[in-house]
């Protein structure tokens, strides 16, 4: 019997600790992001891991490299000085909010357009990138335009915006959404859909990578991309859309826009570039 | 022929291999964790406690009837609620950690109960405490009854870890994703590449399972 | 949690209705096919039994993930098309016939040799003596396991989550990405599975309890 005393007891302190434990957090909207971040010099992107020419990593060294990834550091930079080091979390469209919301990243830079309905549950940056939604189809497909995916299986990705898009333009598409672009690049490759949707960053990555598949037509949407914060987040906001100007301000975006997108096919990179 | 020698190039088995030892690690600490929280769990619920055993039996119930894809959602997306914000692997650990308790503490506590409940009360009729009978006399024979079950979760744990790619764990099933992703091409050579690496680390931990299954006999 | 549910209920159900018939179909194909595999390990035929092995050892030593993404990705690029429903479906049935494979060979091996050698020295043929006085008395052994099984099954359909396979846990994906409230969304999720789950799961405890 007294075996079973000491067990309830060591039990009883158990769930009491895992019960305070629980307290003792600050909550995260009585935090200041940019007083911690000064403090650690380090701000925590989530970043994408799979999308060429925005953030993808190199299997050589393991590394995230691309567009996002460089102006996260530029940014960081800025914000908090040349020793100032950007700690990286590879995010999935699914993961971001959640992951922003619950405090595991100070803030989303992977191509997340600014929506009204994304506003309601979280704070944007000025705009840093303006990409349009379009599709990418087999060379030759009868798909030319958005309307002819009615009636046909169009691929998408948990979480993304385009999703919801193409069932406005087209009402009468079948979609199907996979968890991350190169599952979704893949499944269009083996026939599981007959058009892949987002945005045409995205998309013109996906073209070079994987020839034989060209992006259609023009974009049918204006995605203007926003580096998404935390709600209550003002000082923070107002740093990086400070540190986002001086960054175009100083060429160093048109630098990182001409170095990512400088040659890619399909892509006019001078449509996008920035002057003031 | 020419698109797998491509595809096994040095770089690229390296990721993979990189990939294997993250599922590797994940495994071997979330297998330790689960078979001594496993263990203490089925006992508890063996040993009947009033409320606490049936309430301890309760969570085991409800968590082992979940998909882990579920608790892994839960760990990473539910828990900073509470303050604790684990990153993608201990993350990972810590799902798996906890859905392969209920588990094998449901697979322990069957092995108790086959054990003959007799030996329990001659054991403490020979003045051992409870503690004392379970450890030297009960818990060595259920073991020993359990070891083909705890084998086959354990195999399960491994397979299990794959799962983890859902919240981007650089394990082996992402980094062989990350590769074919890349150049899809090379999606039959990375199948079979990552399916004979799972292969051999599961297949290896059931021979192992044999060695001492027999010098247990 | 109660609106959220309120709300999208139809796209729950949906992927309740899903889940529910992968399982089914994949518990009915499994069945069949893990027996036919558990018979060839115990006929006295060696061929037989290295194949009835390999098979075994193959699909229970790889993820059920990579079997499912080879249908949903491969299959489709070089032999047939297939969606992602089906995909997860034969991934789901190759998967857990190795499991089903294992519990039915135990279940033959547990009845008494003597049962075969008395029924074939009544005349009967070995598939005869299989079909009437073996198999029988094997399967009642193996209910509670199986049923087991199914319920892994079911937790285990979620992967069709990862190739767009309409059930449970990708409505829930799906869900949670329009109405930001991951963590509510899931609990429902969960709440559905536990539906399947639960009862089947305590009734065979209850089962094993009786034969024990």
């Amino acid at each position: 019997m007294k075996f079973k005393k000491y067990l309830l007891l060591i039990s009883t302190l158990f769930l009491a600790l895992i019960l305070l434990s629980g307290c003792g957090q600050k909550p995260l909207s009585k935090q200041n992001i940019l007083d911690n971040d000064k403090e650690s010099k380090t701000i925590t992107w989530g970043v994408k891991a799979d999308t060429k020419l925005i953030g993808l990593i190199d299997v050589k060294d393991g590394e995230d490299k691309g567009f996002e990834i460089d102006l996260a550091k530029a940014i960081t930079k800025k914000m908090l000085g040349k020793d100032a080091k950007a700690k990286f979390v590879t995010v999935t469209s699914q993961s971001r909010i959640p992951l922003l919301k619950n405090g595991n990243i100070d803030a989303i830079i992977a191509t997340m357009t600014i929506t009204p309905d994304r506003e309601k549950v979280l704070d944007f940056s000025d705009s840093y990138f303006d990409a349009g939604q379009s599709i990418l189809v087999k060379d030759g497909s009868d798909v030319k335009k958005v309307s002819d995916l009615n009636g046909k299986t169009v691929i998408g990705v948990v979480g993304s915006n385009s999703v919801q898009n193409v069932q406005k333009y087209a009402p009468d598409a079948k979609v199907l959404q996979l968890p991350d672009y190169a599952q979704a690049m893949t499944a269009l490759k083996s026939g599981q859909g007959d058009a892949l949707t987002t945005d045409n960053v995205i998309l013109a990555g996906m073209a070079v990578q994987n020839p034989g598949y060209v992006v259609q037509g023009k974009p049918f949407t204006v995605e203007p991309y926003g580096i998404g914060i935390n709600k209550g987040q003002d000082d923070f906001k107002q740093a990086i859309n400070k540190a986002l100007e001086e960054v175009i301000k100083d060429g160093e975006y048109n630098k990182l826009i001409k170095k990512w997108f400088g040659d890619v096919p399909g892509f006019n990179y001078k449509e996008v570039l920035r002057y003031d | 022929m020419q698109t797998f020698i491509d595809a096994y190039s040095p770089v690229n088995i390296l990721f993979l291999l990189k990939g294997l030892l993250v599922t590797i690690e994940i495994s071997v600490i979330s297998l330790v964790i689960s078979f001594i929280l496993g263990s203490v769990l089925g006992i508890i619920r063996y040993s009947k406690i009033p409320y606490f055993s049936k309430f301890i039996g309760l969570i085991i119930d409800i968590v082992r009837n979940l998909p882990l894809l579920l608790i892994i959602f839960f760990t990473y997306f539910g828990l900073p609620a509470f303050g604790f914000k684990p990153d993608t692997i201990p993350a990972a650990i810590l799902a798996i950690s906890v859905f392969e308790s209920m588990m094998i503490a449901e697979i322990i506590r069957s092995g108790i109960n086959a054990v003959d409940i007799g030996q329990m009360e001659a054991s403490r009729a020979n003045g051992m405490t409870f503690i004392q009978a379970m450890w030297h006399v009960v818990l060595p024979q259920a073991y020993k009854k359990m070891i083909p079950a705890l084998v086959s979760q354990f195999i399960s744990l491994i397979k299990d870890t794959s799962l983890a790619t859902i919240i981007v764990v650089p394990e082996l099933m992402q980094h062989g994703q990350v590769v074919y992703g890349q150049d899809p091409n090379f999606i039959v050579p990375i199948f079979v590449a990552m399916a004979v690496m799972y292969f051999v680390v599961c297949y290896a931990l059931s021979l192992l399972s044999k060695v001492i299954d027999r010098r247990m006999a | 949690m109660i609106k959220l549910f309120v709300d999208n209920w139809s796209q729950f159900l949906t992927g309740f209705g899903w889940t529910l018939l992968s399982s089914v179909l994949a518990l009915f194909f499994s069945l069949i096919l893990g027996s036919f595999f558990a018979i060839l390990e115990v006929i006295p035929n060696k061929f037989a039994r290295i194949v009835g092995n390999v098979y075994v050892e193959i699909f229970r030593n790889i993820p059920l993930l990579v079997i499912t993404m080879f249908f949903y990705l491969v299959i489709p690029m070089y032999v047939v098309k297939i969606n992602g429903f089906a995909a997860g479906t034969i991934g789901l049935t190759i998967y857990t016939s190795a499991f089903i494979a294992e519990t039915v060979r135990a279940g033959i091996n547990s009845v008494d040799v003597g049962q075969m050698e008395a029924s074939r020295s009544n005349g009967m043929t070995y598939v005869q003596a299989m079909r009437y006085i073996v198999l029988p008395q094997a399967f009642k052994y193996v209910i509670p396991p199986l049923g087991n099984q199914f319920v892994n099954l079911v937790k285990n359909s979620s992967v069709l989550a990862f190739v767009a396979g309409f059930d449970l846990m990708y409505q829930g994906n799906s869900i949670a990405s329009t109405t930001f409230e991951t963590v509510n969304t899931y609990f429902v999720v969960a709440i559905f599975y536990l539906i399947i789950t639960l009862p089947i799961s305590y009734y065979m405890q209850h089962l094993e309890r009786k034969i024990v």
